[in-house]
C-alpha cells in the first residue's frame, strides 16, 4: 500500500497526508491507499505548494509501517535520528 | 585574523536581503519549489530527511570567539541546541525553519559570516591546515593565500556555474593536515632550491564514486601568479569538463581522461594567454591581506613551563591529554591545543550550544581569541601558553571536550549518514559510536597508536572512507545496511586510496572486523609502525586472511 509523505515548507518537518486530507506528523495516522488509487492523491498533494516543500509516495504495510527498499530511510524519517532519540517524533511518544 | 572590508559587508548584506525576499515569495506561493531550490542552495540551505539544513562557511576553518558565540546562539535560538562541524571545516545546523533562515543569516552577517558558496557548482569554502599560523613546520601562514582565493572566487561570474562543485585546499607544511592531494586543486607551499616560496599545484584529486589522488601539474608556481594560474585551470575545466553526466563532471574525470601531462599543457597554454590580464593581485594588496594574518603578540617565554611539568608529573590524565591532544607551536612557551569532538560513544563533530560558548570563552581567555575547525571534525585552540595548559584542560574537561584521542582509533570521521542525510544509503554515526565504545580503553587506544578510521554512509564519500587507514562504506542491499571495509588509504602527504577487502558486513560484523584487523596489526607490527605502515609492508592478503579466517 501507499502513503503520501513530504516536508512542511515552513520548517521542513516530516508530515503525512491524513484521512482528513490534513498533514500529520504521525505516520500511524497517514491515509493508506491501494497503489492505483494513490496516483491522483499524490498529484493533488503536489499542488499544495504553499504547504509542503515536496511530496512523494512511500510503500507502507497495511498497518502503516514503512516497508520496501526505503524502509530504513522512511522509518528514520518517521521517528527521528536513531542517534538522537531525544529529537523527532520518537521523543514525543512512547518515551 | 581577516576582517571584512566594506565590499564584503555590502555583498553579504545584499545577499541576505535578496534571500529574505525569495523566502517570502516562496512562502506566498509566488515561487515553486523547483524555482526556489537553486536559490536556497545558493544560500547553503538544503532540505534533509527531518528538516532543512543550513551549512555555514567557516573560511579556512578560522573562527573568532565572537563568531563561535554567535554559532552557539543560533544553535540555541533557532535550532535544537547543537551544531555539526564537517570535514570541510564548516558547520551545519540540522533543524532550522525556513521562515527563520533570513534572520539567522542576518545574525551571521553581524559577525562577518555567511552561507554563500557552501552549495552549488561553484568554488566552495577554501580549506586549510588547522594549525596555520601556529605550526612549527610551516613556511608561512597558508591562510593569506586562502583569503586571496576567497576574495577572487566569491561571486566570480565566470565560475558560478561550473560543471560541478570545486574544492581547493592549501597547506604550507610538509605534514599535510589539509588533505591537499584529494581536492580538486591542492596547493602546497614549499621552497625551491633558491629558497623562494611557491606552490606545488596538485589537480584532479577527489573522493566520491570515482576516487583519485591528485596529479602535480606544476612543481613550483611563484606565489605572485597564484590567481592567474588558478584562473587558467578553472577556465580549462569550465570549458572542457563534462556537463552531460553528473557523475563524470568533476575536474578529476577530465584530468584523468586527458592525462595529467596533457591537462597540464592545456593549463599552461591558457595561462600564457591570460597571464597578462591583471588577474594577479598587486604586491601591496597581498601585503594588506598578509597584515590581517600577522601573528598575535606572543609573550617572550621560556621553552618549558615549570608549572606545567609539575602538573604533568602529578596528574596522569593531564599527562595523557598533553601527549595526545597538544602539538608543538612555533613560538617558545606556547602550544597548539586540539579539542576533541569525539567523546567515547558520541557523535563525531557535534557540539552543543553550551560547549560552543565554553570554547569561545576559553579561546578568548587563553588563545588570542582564535579557534580553528579541523577537517577531521575537531576544534583547535591555536595559541595557548604552556603555563595555561592545565587550566585549559580543566576548562575543556568540564565540558566533556578533553577526550584524549586525537589521531587515535576513536577519533573517527563520520558523515551524518542516514540519520540526517537525504543522499545517504545507510547510517554511519552508529558505526562510529560502536567502534569508539569498543575501544573505550584509552591505554589500549594509545598502544594502537595513530589510526584513522573514516566512515561514509554512501558512495559520495563525505566521510572520506577512501583515505581512511581503515575505511568503512555503507551500502544498502534491498533495505538492509551493509558495510564494506577498505584498508590502506591515507589523506595525508603519503596519500593513497584504500583497497576493498571482501564482502559487505552487517553493522555488528563490521565493528568486529575492525577489532580483528587491529588485533592482527598489533601482532604483526614492528617497532614504531603505525597500522598504515604495517599494512603497507605486509600488503592486503594477510589482513584479509585475518579478517575472514575466524568469521
Amino acid at each position: 500500500m501507499k502513503a503520501v509523505t513530504g516536508n512542511l515548507l515552513s520548517d521542513g518537518s516530516v508530515v503525512y497526508l491524513g484521512d482528513d486530507d490534513q498533514w500529520t506528523s504521525d505516520i500511524g495516522a497517514a491515509a493508506r491507499f491501494e497503489d492505483d488509487d494513490a496516483l491522483p492523491v499524490i498529484a493533488a498533494a503536489q499542488l499544495r505548494v504553499t504547504e509542503i516543500a515536496d511530496a512523494y509516495l512511500i510503500d507502507v504495510e497495511p498497518s502503516g509501517a514503512p516497508v520496501g527498499r526505503a524502509v530504513i530511510r522512511e522509518t528514520i524519517r518517521s521517528a527521528g535520528p536513531t542517534v538522537r532519540t531525544d529529537l523527532g517524533l520518537q521523543a514525543e511518544c512512547c518515551g | 585574523m581577516y576582517r571584512y572590508d566594506e565590499f564584503d559587508a555590502t555583498i553579504v548584506a545584499e545577499r541576505v536581503s535578496q534571500f529574505r525576499g525569495q523566502v517570502e515569495r516562496r512562502l506566498a506561493g509566488e515561487l515553486t519549489e523547483d524555482q526556489f531550490k537553486p536559490l536556497r542552495l545558493m544560500n547553503g540551505l538544503y532540505l534533509q530527511l527531518h528538516a532543512y539544513m543550513l551549512r555555514v562557511a567557516i573560511p579556512y576553518g578560522t573562527l573568532s570567539s565572537k563568531q563561535m558565540r554567535m554559532l552557539s546562539a543560533i544553535a540555541r535560538k533557532y535550532d535544537k541546541g547543537y551544531g555539526h562541524f564537517t570535514t570541510r571545516q564548516n558547520i551545519q545546523f540540522n533543524w532550522p525553519a525556513l521562515v527563520d533562515v533570513p534572520d539567522i543569516l542576518d545574525d551571521l552577517a553581524s559577525v562577518e559570516m555567511h552561507a554563500i558558496q557552501t552549495s552549488g557548482n561553484c568554488i566552495r569554502n577554501v580549506t586549510s591546515d588547522q594549525y596555520a599560523g601556529a605550526a612549527a613546520d610551516e613556511i608561512e601562514d597558508p591562510r593569506i593565500w586562502c583569503e586571496v582565493i576567497r576574495q577572487w572566487s566569491t561571486f566570480h561570474p565566470e565560475f558560478s556555474f561550473l560543471p560541478r562543485k570545486f574544492k581547493i585546499a592549501v597547506t604550507a607544511s610538509d605534514t599535510d593536515r589539509a588533505a591537499v592531494k584529494v581536492h580538486d586543486i591542492g596547493l602546497r607551499l614549499h621552497k625551491n632550491d633558491a629558497g623562494e616560496a611557491g606552490f606545488e599545484v596538485i589537480v584532479g584529486g577527489g573522493l566520491g564514486r570515482t576516487p583519485y589522488v591528485g596529479h602535480t601539474i606544476r612543481e613550483f608556481l611563484p606565489k605572485k601568479y597564484l590567481l592567474s594560474y588558478l584562473e587558467a585551470i578553472l577556465r580549462v575545466y569550465n570549458l572542457e569538463g563534462r556537463r552531460d553526466n553528473l557523475y563524470k563532471a568533476r575536474i578529476k574525470i577530465l584530468v584523468n581522461s586527458e592525462g595529467a601531462t596533457t591537462f597540464a599543457d592545456m593549463v599552461e597554454a591558457e595561462w600564457a594567454a591570460i597571464k597578462k590580464n591583471e588577474i594577479d593581485l598587486p604586491a601591496e594588496e597581498i601585503d594588506r591581506i598578509r597584515d590581517y594574518f600577522a601573528p598575535p603578540a606572543f609573550d617572550k617565554l621560556p621553552e618549558t613551563s615549570a608549572a606545567l611539568e609539575e602538573r604533568r608529573n602529578s596528574d596522569k590524565d593531564f599527562a595523557r591529554w598533553l601527549r595526545t591532544n597538544t602539538h608543538e607551536h612555533k613560538t617558545p612557551g606556547y602550544a597548539i591545543v586540539n579539542i576533541s569532538l569525539k567523546p567515547i560513544g558520541g557523535i563525531p563533530g557535534d557540539a552543543s550550544d553550551v560547549q560552543m560558548a565554553a570554547v569561545a570563552d576559553i579561546a578568548e581567555q587563553y588563545s588570542h581569541d582564535e579557534i580553528r575547525v579541523t577537517h577531521e571534525q575537531n576544534l583547535v585552540l591555536p595559541h595557548v601558553k604552556r603555563d595555561d595548559l592545565y587550566a585549559v584542560w580543566k576548562a575543556l574537561d568540564a565540558q566533556a571536550l578533553a577526550t584524549p584521542n586525537i589521531g587515535l582509533v576513536s577519533d573517527i570521521i563520520a558523515c551524518p549518514g542516514l540519520d540526517y542525510c537525504s543522499l545517504a544509503n545507510t547510517r554511519s554515526i552508529p558505526i562510529a559510536q560502536r567502534i569508539s565504545e569498543r575501544f573505550a580503553d584509552l591505554n589500549e587506544e594509545e598502544d594502537i597508536g595513530e589510526l584513522k578510521i573514516k566512515i561514509s554512509g554512501c558512495i559520495n564519500a563525505c566521510g572520506h572512507h577512501h583515505v581512511g587507514h581503515i575505511g568503512i562504506l555503507g551500502v544498502d542491499k534491498k533495505g538492509e545496511e551493509f558495510y564494506q571495509i577498505t584498508l590502506g588509504g591515507s589523506g595525508a602527504e603519503d596519500a593513497s586510496l584504500g583497497e576493498i577487502v571482501g564482502r559487505g558486513l552487517s553493522s555488528g560484523d563490521a565493528v568486529d572486523a575492525v577489532e580483528k584487523l587491529i588485533g592482527f596489526y598489533r601482532q604483526r607490527r614492528q617497532s614504531g609502525e603505525r597500522f598504515l605502515d604495517t599494512y603497507r609492508r605486509l600488503g592486503a592478503e594477510p589482513f584479509k586472511e585475518a579478517l575472514y579466517e575466524a568469521a
